[in-house]
C-alpha cells in the first residue's frame, strides 16, 4: 500500500468496521470489532485467522451480504453501506464472492450453464443468446468443457469443478473485487493447486483485486500480496507477504506459523505452544488485547489496555504492546 | 473432508430411474392410473346408473344377473352377459357403478384439497421462511391457530350454515391442510436460504421476488409435491371417515366412504358391500403412499440439501 | 520382504471391502496389505474417497452392514485373526486393545451424557472398575490429555466444550483401557491449526509414553510428515507407496506422491511460486480405468500403465523398506 499522497485512492477502504449479532436478548456476538484496511487496485489481500475470528463475517459485510453495525466501506469512492435500492443493485456486479462450499453455491435444479449466465439475466441488457455465448466463453476461461458441461446439473460435478463453475459465474459481471471465502479448503490437494493457479491467472487476465480468506497459511503465502491476520474480530497484524512470513511481529502470527504442518519430516513437527488451547468466545471477548489469554509473551498491561494497530515498518502494522521483531 | 457428497452420479436415464424405483412402485402407479381412468370415464361404462336401484337384487353377491331397466319383476333372464359384476349394495345399486362414480368423489377430494393446501400453505411457508422476522412469526402463529382448531367442529358449522356439498367438503379439508404444507415449505425454505447459491443470487443484484421465484420455489415445489401425495392419501381416508360419521358427501352421491358406511349393517349377510369399497380404498391409499415414498427416496438419493 | 524383526501387532493382508453402489459395486478398499509393529506410528494418507476411512472402519469392525469383505482378506491383531472371531470376541479386542479417534469429536461423544460418565462407563465396562475408581481414573485421564480444569469438565456435557477439548475427551476415552493400537482417523481435520498442533503433540506423547502403536490417517501430508515412522499413500482403494516417512517425503518413488508434494503450497517456498497442479479429476470409484488408477492423471504414464495393475513391490535396488506399486517408479533424485 503506497503511503504517498499522490497515489490513487484505493479500490476498497474499510474503516473501523463493526459487525455485531444479537445472540439473545442480552448477549451480543462481537464478530468484527473495528477493523480498518485498504485494498489497492489489482492487489490480493489475504485474510487469515482461526474459526470464529470474524473473517467470513468481514467478507460478507464487504460484499454487502450483511449490513455492518457501524463503520464505513468505501468502494470506488462510495460508501456502499449507505447504498439502498437501485444504486446498491448497480454496484453489486462489481463486488463478487465465491464460497467454501461450491456445491451448495449452485442451484441444484438449474443446469450449470444457466447458473453461469444468470448474473447477466439479472443485470439485464442481454438477450438469451448473447448470455449463453458469454457463459460458454467463461466456461472455457475457467477450464470447463462448454459443449459437454453446459447443460449438466451441479450434482454431476466434483467439488473442484463446481468451484470452477462458481468462479465463472462470479466473473460474468466483470467484477473489480472478488472475495474468496476459503475457496480451496474443501478440496483435495491435487485439485486445490488447480484452483489456486486458475485464480492467479484469472486475476491477471481480468485485472481483479482479491480478498482471499483462508486458514491455511501456505495457501495464503502462495497467492497474496499482503496478509492481514485476524483474531477474535480484531486485526492483529497486516503486512506485505514477505515481511509477515519472514519476520512476524505479532505473537499470534508467530504461533500460527509455528503450528503450520509442513510436509517435511526433517522440520521439527509443528508445535502448539499457545497458553491454553481454547479460543475465547466472541460473545464475551477478553478485555485489553484479545489475544492475551493465550499469548506466551503477555504482560500485565496486555489484559488492561488494548493495543492500537500501529506501524512498525513501512507497510507493516501490528496491534501489540510488545511486537516480536521490535523487541528482539 | 466429507466422506462423500454424491460426486458425479451418472446422468440417470429413464430406464435407470425406472429400475431404481422398483416394480412395486410401478404397480402402484398402474393401480392409480386405473382408478383415475375409471373416474374420468365413469359415464361411459356399460353399467347401470349408480343410483338406480335393482329391487330384485338387494345385496346380491358378485356376478348376480342384471335386472334390465323398467322391469320391476324378478323373473328376467335377460342374459347377454350383463350382470352385477361385483354385486349390488343393500339398496340394489350396482357396486361397479357406485365404485367408479365414488372414485370421482374420492379423487376430487384427494386432488383438490391438497391442491388448496399446496398453493396457499406452500406460498405462505416460502414467504415465512424467506423473509423471517415479523411476517414469519405472524404466519407461524396463524398456522398454529388453524392446527389447534377442532376440524370436526368447523365442518359441522360450515355444513350447518352453507349446506353439505362436495365443494364445501373439499374447501374445508383443503383449508385444514394449509398448516402442514406451510410447515414443510417453511422448513425447506429456511434451509435453502442459508445456502450459498441464494447468497450468490443476491450478489448479482437479484431482488427478493426474483430470488424467491427463481432460486427458492423450484427447489421447494418438488419435495412439496411429493408431500402432497401423502396428504392426498390421507384425504381419501379422511373422506371415508367423515362419510362414516355422516359428515361426508350427502347420500345419493356415491362415495367410497359412504359405501362402506352403508354396508356396515349388512356385514353379516352381504359383507362385500362394505369390504369391496374398503379394499379399493385401501389399495388406492397404499398406492399413493408407495408412490410418495418412492419419489422421496429418489429425491433424497440424488440431491442436496 | 523385510526380514520379520518381530511379529507385527497389526497385520492386514489383502483386505478388500466392496460397497454396493448405484451400478454394480465399488471396491472402496482393494487388496490392501499393511502391517504395524508394536509402538510404531504409521501414517496413511490419501485424498477424499480413496478408501482410507473405510479401511479404518474395517479394522474396527464398524463397516456399514451392506459392505462386503473379500474372501481372502485377513486382519491379524496380536496374532489373532479378527475376521474369524465372533462379533462378541471381537468387541473385547476392539474396545480395549484397539481404540479409535474419529474426525468429528461432536458426533463421537454422546451429546446427552456428561463427559465424566462417558469415560467411566468405558472403564467400568471393560476394566470392571467400580464407580468411584472409574471416576478417579477418568479424572487422571483428563489430566493426562491436557484438559484444563479436569474436575469441572467431568460434569460438563460435550456441547459445553470447544472442539479441541472435545477431541481431547475423545482421546481420553480411546486411551481409557490402555490400548496397544490407536487408530486416529483425521483426528484434527475439524480443528483449527493451533489446536491441531496441540492434539498431534498429545497423540505423539501418549504413543511414546504407553508404547502404543498408532495408525494416523489424514488427507494432509503435513500432519503425517513429522509424526510417523512409516507412511502409506492410498489412491482409489489401493496402497500405492509404502516407505519410511523420511524416505517417502524425501525421495518419493511413486509419481502420485511426487505430484502431491509438488502440488502443495509450502511455507518454505517464496510467495507466488507456481504450483504444479495434478491435472484431471479425482478418480470416479464407480468407473475405475483398467490398469493403474492414477494413470489418466500421471505425467509419466506409458502404455503398460493403462492395461496392467502394478503390484506393491520393493524396488529392484533391493530397498526392502520402500515399496511402490508402479511400473515405472521414479529413481531417487
Amino acid at each position: 500500500m503506497s503511503q504517498t499522497s499522490a497515489a490513487p485512492p484505493p479500490l476498497l477502504s474499510v474503516d473501523r468496521l463493526v459487525v455485531e449479532f444479537p445472540l439473545d436478548r442480552r448477549r451480543t456476538v462481537h464478530a468484527v470489532s473495528g477493523v480498518s484496511f485498504r485494498l489497492g487496485e489489482g492487489e490480493t489481500l489475504g485474510l487469515v485467522g482461526e474459526s470464529g475470528c470474524g473473517k467470513s463475517t468481514l467478507a460478507r459485510a464487504v460484499v454487502q451480504l450483511l449490513r455492518p453495525t457501524s463503520g464505513k466501506i468505501w468502494f470506488r469512492g462510495e460508501d456502499v453501506c449507505r447504498l439502498r435500492g437501485e444504486p446498491l443493485r448497480a454496484i453489486r456486479p462489481h463486488l463478487q464472492m465465491i464460497f467454501q462450499d461450491a456445491v451448495a453455491s449452485l442451484n441444484p435444479g438449474r443446469c450449470v450453464g444457466g447458473s453461469i449466465a444468470e448474473p447477466l439475466r439479472v443485470m439485464g441488457g442481454h438477450d438469451r443468446r448473447s448470455r449463453d455465448i458469454a457463459a460458454r466463453q467463461m466456461m472455457v476461461a475457467v477450464g470447463l468443457d462448454a459443449e459437454r458441461h453446459f447443460h449438466r446439473k451441479p450434482f454431476e460435478f466434483s467439488g473442484g469443478q463446481c468451484q470452477r463453475i462458481c468462479i465463472a459465474r462470479a466473473l460474468m459481471t466483470r467484477p473489480q473485487l472478488l472475495v474468496c471465502d476459503e475457496p480451496v479448503s474443501a478440496l483435495d490437494v491435487s485439485i486445490q493447486a488447480q484452483i489456486l493457479n486458475l485464480l492467479a491467472s484469472l486475476k491477471e487476465r481480468y485485472g481483479l483485486s482479491l480478498i482471499f480468506i483462508s486458514h491455511d497459511l501456505a495457501v495464503v503465502k502462495n497467492i497474496c500480496d499482503r496478509v492481514a491476520v485476524m483474531y477474535l474480530g480484531k486485526l492483529c497484524e497486516i503486512a506485505a507477504v514477505d515481511a509477515l512470513f519472514n519476520t512476524p511481529c505479532h505473537p499470534y502470527t508467530a504461533a500460527l506459523l509455528a503450528a503450520h504442518p509442513e510436509p517435511d519430516p526433517d522440520r521439527p513437527p509443528a508445535t502448539g505452544d499457545l497458553v491454553g488451547m481454547e479460543i475465547p468466545s466472541p460473545v464475551d471477548p477478553p478485555a485489553g488485547c484479545r489475544f492475551h489469554t493465550r499469548c506466551p509473551a503477555a504482560q500485565p498491561v496486555c489484559s488492561v489496555t488494548e493495543p492500537d494497530l500501529r506501524e512498525v515498518a513501512t507497510g507493516s502494522r501490528v496491534a501489540c504492546h510488545f511486537p516480536l521483531s521490535a523487541a528482539g | 473432508m466429507e466422506p462423500n457428497r454424491p460426486t458425479r452420479l451418472p446422468a440417470a436415464g429413464i430406464h435407470e430411474i425406472a429400475a431404481r424405483l422398483g416394480p412395486i412402485f410401478w404397480l402402484a402407479v398402474i393401480w392409480l392410473a386405473m382408478v383415475l381412468f375409471a373416474a374420468v370415464t365413469a359415464g361411459y361404462w356399460p353399467v347401470p346408473p349408480p343410483d338406480r336401484m335393482d329391487w330384485a337384487q338387494l345385496g346380491a353377491a358378485p356376478g348376480a344377473p342384471l335386472t334390465p331397466a323398467g322391469t320391476p319383476s324378478a323373473e328376467n333372464p335377460q342374459a347377454g352377459g350383463a350382470a352385477h359384476w361385483l354385486g349390488t349394495d343393500t339398496m340394489g345399486r350396482d357396486m361397479v357403478a357406485r365404485l367408479i362414480f365414488g372414485a370421482r368423489v374420492s379423487l376430487a377430494v384427494s386432488i383438490c384439497s391438497p391442491a388448496i393446501g399446496f398453493l396457499v400453505g406452500g406460498l405462505l411457508g416460502c414467504l415465512a421462511g424467506y423473509y423471517r422476522g415479523r411476517l414469519d412469526a405472524g404466519i407461524v402463529a396463524t398456522m398454529d391457530v388453524i392446527l389447534a382448531f377442532p376440524g370436526l367442529v368447523l365442518l359441522l358449522v360450515i355444513r350447518f350454515y352453507l349446506g353439505a356439498s362436495l365443494t364445501n367438503l373439499i374447501l374445508i379439508l383443503g383449508f385444514l391442510t394449509i398448516p402442514a404444507f406451510s410447515r414443510v415449505a417453511r422448513a425447506k425454505t429456511l434451509g435453502l436460504t442459508e445456502l450459498e447459491f441464494v447468497q450468490a443470487a443476491r450478489l448479482t443484484g437479484a431482488g427478493h421476488l426474483s430470488i424467491l421465484v427463481r432460486e427458492i420455489l423450484p427447489n421447494v415445489v418438488i419435495p412439496l409435491a411429493v408431500y402432497a401425495l401423502l396428504v392426498a392419501a390421507f384425504m381419501i381416508m379422511a373422506e371415508g371417515a367423515l362419510s362414516f360419521l355422516g359428515l361426508g358427501v350427502p347420500p345419493p352421491t356415491a362415495s367410497w366412504g359412504g359405501m362402506i358406511a352403508e354396508g356396515r349393517e349388512a356385514l353379516d349377510t352381504a359383507p362385500h358391500v362394505s369390504l369391496i369399497p374398503a379394499g379399493v380404498m385401501f389399495l388406492t391409499v397404499l398406492a399413493l403412499n408407495l408412490i410418495g415414498d418412492g419419489l422421496r427416496s429418489l429425491l433424497e438419493g440424488r440431491a442436496h440439501p | 520382504m523385510s526380514p520379520p524383526r518381530s511379529t507385527p501387532l497389526l497385520a492386514i493382508g489383502d483386505l478388500s471391502v466392496a460397497l454396493p453402489a448405484m451400478q454394480g459395486c465399488v471396491r472402496a478398499v482393494d487388496g490392501v496389505t499393511l502391517s504395524v509393529t508394536a509402538g510404531q506410528a504409521v501414517g496413511l494418507v490419501g485424498e477424499s474417497g480413496c478408501g482410507k476411512s473405510m479401511l479404518a472402519k474395517a479394522l474396527m469392525g464398524l463397516l456399514p452392514r451392506e459392505a462386503e469383505i473379500g474372501p481372502t482378506s485377513q486382519i491379524h491383531f496380536d496374532g489373532r485373526p479378527l475376521l474369524a472371531l465372533s462379533p462378541r470376541e471381537r468387541r473385547t479386542i476392539t474396545g480395549r486393545k484397539m481404540a479409535m479417534v474419529f474426525q468429528d469429536p461432536m458426533t463421537a461423544l454422546n451429546p446427552v451424557m456428561r463427559v465424566g460418565r462417558q469415560i467411566s462407563e468405558v472403564l467400568r465396562h471393560h476394566l470392571g472398575l467400580d464407580r468411584r475408581a472409574a471416576r478417579q481414573r477418568a479424572l487422571a485421564l483428563l489430566r493426562q490429555v491436557g484438559v484444563s480444569m479436569p474436575r469441572r469438565r467431568l460434569d460438563h456435557y460435550p456441547h459445553q466444550l470447544s472442539g479441541g477439548l472435545r477431541q481431547r475427551v475423545a482421546i481420553a476415552i480411546a486411551l481409557a483401557c490402555g490400548p496397544r493400537l490407536l487408530i486416529a482417523d483425521e483426528p484434527t481435520t475439524a480443528l483449527d491449526v493451533t489446536v491441531q498442533a496441540g492434539i498431534l503433540d498429545l497423540l505423539a506423547r501418549c504413543q511414546k509414553a504407553q508404547a502404543m502403536a498408532m495408525l494416523l490417517i489424514s488427507h494432509d501430508l503435513g500432519v503425517v510428515a513429522g509424526r510417523t515412522q512409516r507412511t502409506a499413500v492410498m489412491y482409489a482403494g489401493r496402497i500405492l507407496e509404502l516407505a519410511p516417512t523420511r524416505k517417502l517425503f524425501g525421495k518419493p518413488r511413486l509419481p502420485y506422491t511426487r505430484a502431491l508434494l509438488d502440488a502443495m503450497p509450502r511455507l518454505a517456498n517464496p510467495p507466488r511460486t507456481p504450483l504444479k497442479a495434478i491435472g484431471g479429476q479425482p478418480p470416479d470409484m464407480t468407473h475405475l480405468p483398467p490398469g493403474c488408477a492414477f494413470a489418466p492423471r500421471c505425467r509419466w504414464a506409458r502404455g503398460r500403465c493403462r492395461v496392467e495393475t502394478p503390484p506393491l513391490e520393493s524396488g529392484r535396488g533391493g530397498d526392502h523398506d520402500h515399496r511402490v506399486a508402479c511400473w515405472y517408479p521414479l529413481e531417487g533424485a
